[in-house]
C-alpha cells in the first residue's frame, strides 16, 4: 500500500468514523494534514509521518551532541534543541572530581547521551548507560531526523544491513546526528553512503532489499 | 469582460507563467523558487532553531523572522547591494503574510528564519516570494494549518487585471495603475492586503473575488510542486 | 542545525588526506563538476550561475556612465561586489570562519583588474567627463565549500557575455532595459582564480565545506595563460616556500584543466 504525500492543509479523509492523530487536525468532517509529508491511516486513526522537519525530544531517547559549555557541576551539551541540555556529574558512571570536568569532556567534544527527563528548566541528560559518553574516534554525519526511524528500520533490521556490510559500529541519535567508527576510513564511508541511500529512499517499498542490491553494487 | 487589450497579450484574468521547484538550496532546511513570466524569487527557511541572542527569545512563541531582499542585477537600473527602506518593510508584510498559518507556539525561544531573495524582477516581487517563502516552510517540515498563495491584482485605469507585470505597474493612461498585492491562504482567509492608488468599495470587492480565483489556482500549483518528489 | 564539522570527522579528513584520499573519492588536485549557466537575469547586461559540486553562486554585471576618477580621466571603472548571503547557509549570522564578503570582492576584483581582462580604455565616452563603470555583483546561494573560486569563474563568464546598454549621448543618460549589440571590450587575457587549502602537510584544491572547516592556510592565484597577476594568502597558518613552490605548480596544471572545462562559455 503506498502512502500518499499530503501538504499542510489539505483535506486527508472524510468521514466521521475517523479520528485526527498526529500532524491532523479534524475540521468539520475532514481529517487536515497539518504537516508536509505521508498520510498513514489505521484503524480509524489519521496521522502524518513527517519528510522533514526538527527534532522533537522525548524521555530515553538516545542523542549525540557536542559540548557547548563546561558549569562547575556538569556539561551543557548542544544536542539541537531549543531548550538548554544539561549533562550533571551525577550522570556520569564513575566519580568525576569537580576540579577534573575538563579530563571527562571538553569544550568541542562529542558525545552520545540519552535524555532521561524533560521539564519546564531544560533537558536532562545523562551517560551512565552503555554505548553513552564521549566519542573518541570515527565519523559522524547529520540526516534529517525524521528519516531516523527508516534508518533504524523495524527491529533493527535495516542498519543491521549496514553494520554488517561495512563491519561497521554505528549509533544512530535520534536527531539525526550518526556516529560511524569502522577499522578503515572506506568502509566508514561506505556506511555513510549506504545511510544517506536509505535516507533518500526513504518512501518507497522494498527498502531492505534495495539495500541488499546497492551493496552488492558498490562492493 | 470587455476585450482590454494588456500589453503582453493575456486576457485580463490571465496569469502569467508559473515554475515552481523545491529543494533548490540544500543547506537550508526548506527552499523553493517561484516565477511568474519574468520574476524570480527563491525562498530558503532554517530553523526552528535556537535564537541569538537570547535577549530577543520569546519565551511564549517562536519567533518568525523574515528578510526579503533584491539582486543589483534583478532590475534593469542596479539597485545598491544592502537594505533599503523598502526590503525592509516587504520583509515585514512577509512575515505578516506568513504567520497566521504558523503555529509558533511550539516552539518557544525559538527562531524561524525566512530568506526571500529576488533574482529577476518583472513586478510582483513581494507576492512570488511569499509563494516562494510558503512552500519553503512546508518543506522545512513546519507544522502549518495551511499553505499561503499571494497575486497581485491591478487596476489599468478602470480595467482590472490578474497579476500586473512592470509595463502594468507604469500604466498612465486614465487614471493610472492601482497596484494591489494580496494574500490567502488555503482556506481563503486574507493575511495580507496592500493597495497602491484609488479604488472604489464595488471594485475592491471584485478585486478579492479575482484574487480568490487565482490564489486558488496557485495554490494548486503549490501543492503539485511539494509532491514532486523524486521516487 | 548547523555547526562546524565535528573534531573527530575533521580528523578522519586528515587521516584520509594522509593517504593521498578524500572523502568523495576526488584526487587532491581533481575539481568537483563545474555547470555553468548564462542569462541568469533578463534584467542585467550579462550574469552567470556557476555550480562546483553542491556550491552555488550567481553573478551578475551592471553598467553605469559617470565621471571618470581623476587620475585615469581616459578609462572606465570597474566596482566588485560579492554578497555572502545568510540563505546559502546556516552559519551566516553566526559568522562564517574563513572568508568573508569583503574579501570575496576584493580578489576576484583584484584578479580581474591586474590581469588586463578588461579593455578601460576603450569604455571612455568622453575624456575626463563621461566613462563606463562595470559593476560585477556576487551573490552565494549554497555554500559547500569554495566559493571563491565559483565567484571568479562566474565573474569572467558573466562579463564576457555581457552587452552593453544603449546610450543617449544627447540626454546624456543611460537608456536601462534596452542593449545595444556590442560586449563589453575584453581582451583574452581571462583570469582564472583558483584556490588551494593546506590540511596539514597535503595541498588540495576545490574543498568542500567540511574540508575548508579544517584547512590551515589557504592561497588564491589569478593567472592567465601562465602570467600570474593576483596572489591572495588567508587564514593563519604559515606556508613553507616549498609549499608555496608546490602550490604553483598545481595551480598551473589545474588552471589548464579548469579553463578547458569552462571554454565554451568563455566565446
Amino acid at each position: 500500500m503506498s502512502r500518499k504525500i499530503v501538504v499542510p492543509g489539505e483535506s486527508i479523509v472524510k468521514g466521521e468514523n475517523y479520528l485526527p492523530g498526529e500532524g491532523t487536525e479534524k475540521r468539520g468532517e475532514e481529517i487536515t494534514a497539518l504537516r508536509y509529508g505521508l498520510e498513514e491511516e489505521s484503524n480509524g486513526l489519521v496521522k502524518v509521518i513527517p519528510l522533514s522537519g526538527v527534532y522533537s525530544p522525548r524521555r530515553g531517547n538516545v542523542v549525540i551532541g557536542k559540548v557547548e559549555d563546561i558549569t562547575f557541576n556538569g556539561w551543557v551539551i548542544d544536542i539541537g534543541t531549543a531548550q538548554r541540555a544539561f549533562l550533571p556529574l551525577t550522570e556520569v558512571p564513575r566519580y568525576v572530581n569537580k576540579d577534573a570536568l575538563e579530563e571527562v569532556m571538553e569544550i568541542g567534544d562529542m558525545a552520545v547521551v540519552k535524555i532521561w527527563s524533560i521539564n519546564k528548566r531544560g533537558i536532562d541528560l545523562s551517560i551512565k548507560s552503555r554505548g553513552l559518553g564521549k566519542i573518541e574516534e570515527g565519523i559522524i554525519i547529520k540526516v534529517n531526523p525524521n528519516k531516523v526511524p527508516r534508518i533504524i528500520g523495524k527491529e533493527g533490521s535495516m542498519i543491521k544491513i549496514i553494520k554488517e556490510e561495512t563491519g561497521c559500529n554505528i549509533t544512530v541519535g535520534q536527531n539525526g546526528f550518526i556516529w560511524i567508527r569502522g577499522n578503515k576510513i572506506e568502509e566508514e564511508l561506505l556506511a555513510k553512503k549506504a545511510i544517506f541511500f536509505v535516507s533518500e529512499k526513504s518512501f518507497i517499498e522494498g527498502l531492505t532489499d534495495e539495500l541488499k542490491k546497492w551493496f552488492e553494487k558498490e562492493k | 469582460m470587455a476585450e482590454f487589450k494588456r500589453p503582453d497579450g493575456r486576457k485580463p484574468d490571465e496569469m502569467r507563467e508559473i515554475k515552481a521547484k523545491i529543494g533548490i538550496i540544500p543547506n537550508a532546511d526548506g527552499s523553493a523558487m517561484f516565477s511568474t513570466g519574468d520574476t524570480i524569487a527563491i525562498a530558503a527557511v532554517y530553523g526552528p532553531k535556537k535564537m541569538h541572542p537570547q535577549h530577543k527569545q520569546n519565551p511564549e512563541k517562536g519567533v518568525l523572522r523574515c528578510t526579503y531582499t533584491m539582486n543589483s542585477f534583478s532590475v534593469t537600473e542596479r539597485i545598491r547591494p544592502g537594505p533599503s527602506r523598502r526590503s525592509t518593510e516587504i520583509s515585514k508584510i512577509i512575515e505578516w503574510a506568513l504567520e497566521p498559518v504558523l503555529m509558533l507556539k511550539k516552539y518557544p525561544g525559538m527562531v524561524i528564519d525566512v530568506y526571500v531573495n529576488i533574482i529577476q524582477a518583472d513586478a510582483g516581487t513581494r507576492c512570488a516570494g511569499i509563494n516562494a517563502a510558503s512552500m519553503a516552510l512546508a518543506h522545512a517540515g513546519l507544522p502549518m494549518k495551511n499553505l499561503v498563495s499571494s497575486i497581485a491584482i491591478g487596476k489599468l485605469d478602470k480595467q482590472l487585471v490578474v497579476d500586473v507585470n512592470k509595463a502594468e505597474e507604469d500604466w498612465e493612461e486614465g487614471e493610472g495603475a492601482t497596484d494591489i498585492p494580496i494574500s490567502m491562504t488555503g482556506d481563503e482567509k486574507i493575511t495580507h492586503l496592500q493597495l497602491d492608488g484609488k479604488i472604489s468599495k464595488e471594485q475592491l470587492k471584485e478585486v478579492i473575488e479575482l484574487a480568490r480565483k487565482s490564489c486558488k489556482k496557485i495554490i494548486e500549483i503549490q501543492r503539485k510542486t511539494l509532491k514532486e518528489i523524486e521516487k | 542545525m548547523e555547526m562546524e564539522t565535528p573534531k573527530i570527522t575533521g580528523d578522519r579528513i586528515k587521516e584520509f588526506l594522509r593517504e593521498g584520499k578524500r572523502f568523495d573519492g576526488r584526487k587532491l588536485d581533481e575539481f568537483r563538476e563545474i555547470i555553468i549557466e548564462t542569462g541568469v537575469s533578463k534584467k542585467a547586461e550579462g550574469s552567470a550561475r556557476v555550480k562546483i559540486g553542491k556550491t552555488e553562486v550567481i553573478v551578475g554585471v551592471k553598467m553605469d556612465v559617470s565621471e571618470p576618477y581623476p587620475d585615469s580621466p581616459d578609462k572606465g571603472n570597474l566596482m566588485t561586489t560579492a554578497e555572502l548571503l545568510p540563505l546559502s547557509s546556516g552559519r551566516i549570522e553566526i559568522g562564517r570562519p574563513g572568508f568573508n564578503s569583503l574579501e570575496i570582492g576584493r580578489v576576484i576584483d583584484r584578479g580581474l583588474r591586474e590581469s588586463g581582462f578588461i579593455d578601460f580604455e576603450k569604455l571612455c565616452i568622453k575624456k575626463g567627463e563621461k566613462v563606463w563603470t562595470i559593476f560585477v555583483d556576487i551573490y552565494s546561494i549554497n555554500d559547500d565549500g569554495n566559493m571563491l573560486d565559483a565567484a571568479g569563474i562566474g565573474a569572467v563568464v558573466a562579463l564576457k557575455n555581457a552587452r552593453i546598454p544603449k546610450y543617449d549621448s544627447k540626454e546624456e543618460k543611460v537608456l536601462y532595459g534596452e542593449w545595444t549589440d556590442k560586449k563589453i571590450p575584453l581582451t583574452d587575457h581571462i583570469p582564472i582564480s583558483l584556490t588551494i587549502h593546506k590540511i596539514d602537510d597535503n595541498l588540495i584544491i576545490d574543498p568542500t565545506r567540511e574540508e575548508e572547516d579544517v584547512s590551515e592556510a589557504r592561497m588564491t592565484i589569478g593567472s592567465y595563460e601562465g602570467v600570474i597577476s593576483s596572489i591572495q594568502k588567508g587564514e593563519s597558518s604559515s606556508l613553507s616556500v616549498d609549499e608555496v613552490n608546490k602550490i604553483l605548480d598545481i595551480i598551473e596544471k589545474a588552471q589548464s584543466k579548469v579553463f578547458k572545462k569552462i571554454e565554451k562559455y568563455l566565446k
